[in-house]
């Protein structure tokens, strides 16, 4: 029963305040821009309007047009119950669930990619060709951070290997994760969340298809995914699993606030990276996570 | 104090990383310029004793590498008229790899060899190591005459890295000649550069490959 509350109390924080997060970015942005910019809450009205509306099907489209969203979905909530919360541990927590959080996020990335090759539309075959192309590098630094952590700790269950080492080793491990988060989420130096018809965009060139629920679905799948490497980062780098309940969640609330304002004032100073320069600064990204795994192998070397 | 040491030659490591992986001229001039900076610092951290002859070397190579050599290159630039855009012969991102294999293979390397238990436990000469390789990469996969220049300060920076292993027994005076050097050879080159730009039009070295009357 207690489990069960517990469970239900994770899913319905991590479902209300994932839209909560590119709130605050734009408001950053706007505040650096000089506007008033949109309410905080924008993106709940976005979802509740979208919920409401029709959906518009293609004649050509299979089911998997609607179920890939849906299924993306479940998939990073699954993902998100994996991540323990500061001392309380996650709510599911095996050994090697580590790899599964791995794969669950590249799995959602599967579902909408085959949404959206089954429209036969060559605009979104054009996206998802991006957004796979940019994954396979992205991925290898994800991979490679949560080989330091297992390295780090011994522990290859995600509740025991996200406690952080100090020194010179966090703060490789910390630029990585920041590198990769902005690339697994479409920010601005690798993509532009904000354009919706140049031929230069690439996570929304694949979703251009969908409407009504489903795009709900996938907007809201994306801010998860944006909460979930917000906590992983803050994780991977603060000792939240040593602090008692309510200061860890305090913290965890503050530094997510932190890293959201950071992507903010990333997104505000800087520009897009031409497309051929995304590799280098994907390739950086790894680079940072490949040290912070040799830094935590060799410690302080001998 | 070793901890403070690894800390800068590791920034030290990270920034050839830079000027490999960066496309512009002047960050590349700048990534050299602050490597300079950094390794000119060194020499107080490993110094126990405070000696004037140690600072005045140290606040020489910070101005020298950190302001002089990268404003005459700067200006030979300006001067020059010369494209900003690096022209490499290798990709960013195979020279970005490279490097990093460097650093990683200097840092097996310094494993495996016989050290003295005081420099055992820094990563000077993993560093050092490091530092001329990438300064060999970038000497031999770009093609314009200034990037080249860059490439020997890395390399130069490396080999000044061996250098402070000696430091109690060279003289700081055999410091202060070298660099002196370095600057009159920037100097030179950048009065070259300029020269071989009003001639050719190009700064490009792979068509400078033969002499004519």
């Amino acid at each position: 029963m207690i489990v069960a509350i517990d469970i239900f109390l994770r899913l319905t924080a991590w479902l209300l305040l994932a839209p909560l997060l590119p709130g605050i970015i734009n408001k950053v942005k706007a505040w650096v821009a000089g506007r008033r910019g949109p309410p905080v809450l924008q993106l709940y009205f976005d979802l509740a309007k979208l919920w409401r509306k029709g959906v518009v099907l293609s004649t050509a489209v299979s089911p998997a047009h609607v179920l890939g969203p849906a299924v993306a979905w479940i998939a990073i909530l699954s993902a998100a119950l994996l991540l323990p919360v500061g001392p309380a541990g996650a709510s599911l927590s095996f050994r090697g669930d580590a790899l599964l959080f791995a794969y669950l996020l590249a799995f959602a990335r599967f579902c909408i990619a085959l949404a959206a090759l089954d429209t036969g539309s060559a605009f979104e075959g054009m996206g998802v060709a991006r957004e796979v192309s940019y994954a396979v590098l992205a991925e290898i630094a994800i991979i490679t951070a949560l080989l330091t952590l297992c390295v780090q700790t011994g522990s290859v269950s995600l509740a025991t290997m996200l406690a952080p080492s100090a020194g010179a080793g966090a703060a490789l491990l910390a630029a990585g994760l920041f590198g990769v988060l902005l690339a697994e989420n479409c920010r601005v130096p690798f993509d532009d969340p904000n354009t919706h018809l140049e031929l230069t965009v690439i996570h929304e060139a694949m979703v251009l298809d969908h409407s009504g629920p489903p795009l709900a679905v996938i907007l809201h799948g994306a801010s998860l995914k944006l909460l979930l490497f917000a906590v992983l980062l803050v994780e991977a780098v603060l000792p939240l699993g040593k602090l008692s309940l309510l200061p860890a969640i305090g913290a965890l609330i503050a530094s997510v606030f932190v890293v959201s304002i950071s992507i903010g004032l990333v997104e505000s100073l800087l520009a897009r990276l031409a497309f051929r320069r995304v590799p280098l600064l994907l390739t950086t990204a790894f680079l940072l996570c490949l040290f912070a795994l040799l830094v935590a192998w060799k410690g302080g070397m001998p | 104090m070793s901890s403070a040491l690894n800390l800068l030659i590791g920034l030290a490591m990270g920034l050839s990383l830079i000027a490999l992986a960066s496309s512009r001229l002047p960050s590349v001039i700048r990534a050299a310029a602050f490597q300079g900076m950094i390794l000119g610092i060194l020499p107080l951290l490993l110094e126990e004793r405070f000696h004037w002859l140690v600072i005045a070397v140290a606040t020489g190579t910070v101005t020298v590498k950190g302001f002089i050599i990268p404003n005459l290159l700067l200006r030979a630039l300006r001067a020059a008229n010369i494209d900003r855009e690096m022209e490499p012969l290798l990709g960013f991102v195979p020279s970005l790899l490279l490097g990093a294999a460097a650093i990683i293979g200097a840092a097996a390397l310094g494993n495996e060899l016989p050290l003295r238990p005081e420099h055992a436990k820094t990563l000077l000469v993993p560093g050092a190591f490091a530092t001329v390789v990438c300064g060999f990469i970038l000497l031999m996969t770009r093609a314009k005459a200034i990037s080249q220049v860059c490439g020997y300060l890395i390399l130069e920076n490396g080999i000044y890295l061996f250098g402070l292993l000696l430091i109690n027994s060279t003289p700081l005076l055999v410091e202060a000649g070298i660099l002196l050097d370095l600057t009159v050879a920037i100097f030179v080159i950048g009065i070259i550069v300029d020269r071989i730009q009003r001639e050719f039009d190009t700064l490009d070295t792979r068509k400078q490959t033969f002499l004519r009357e």
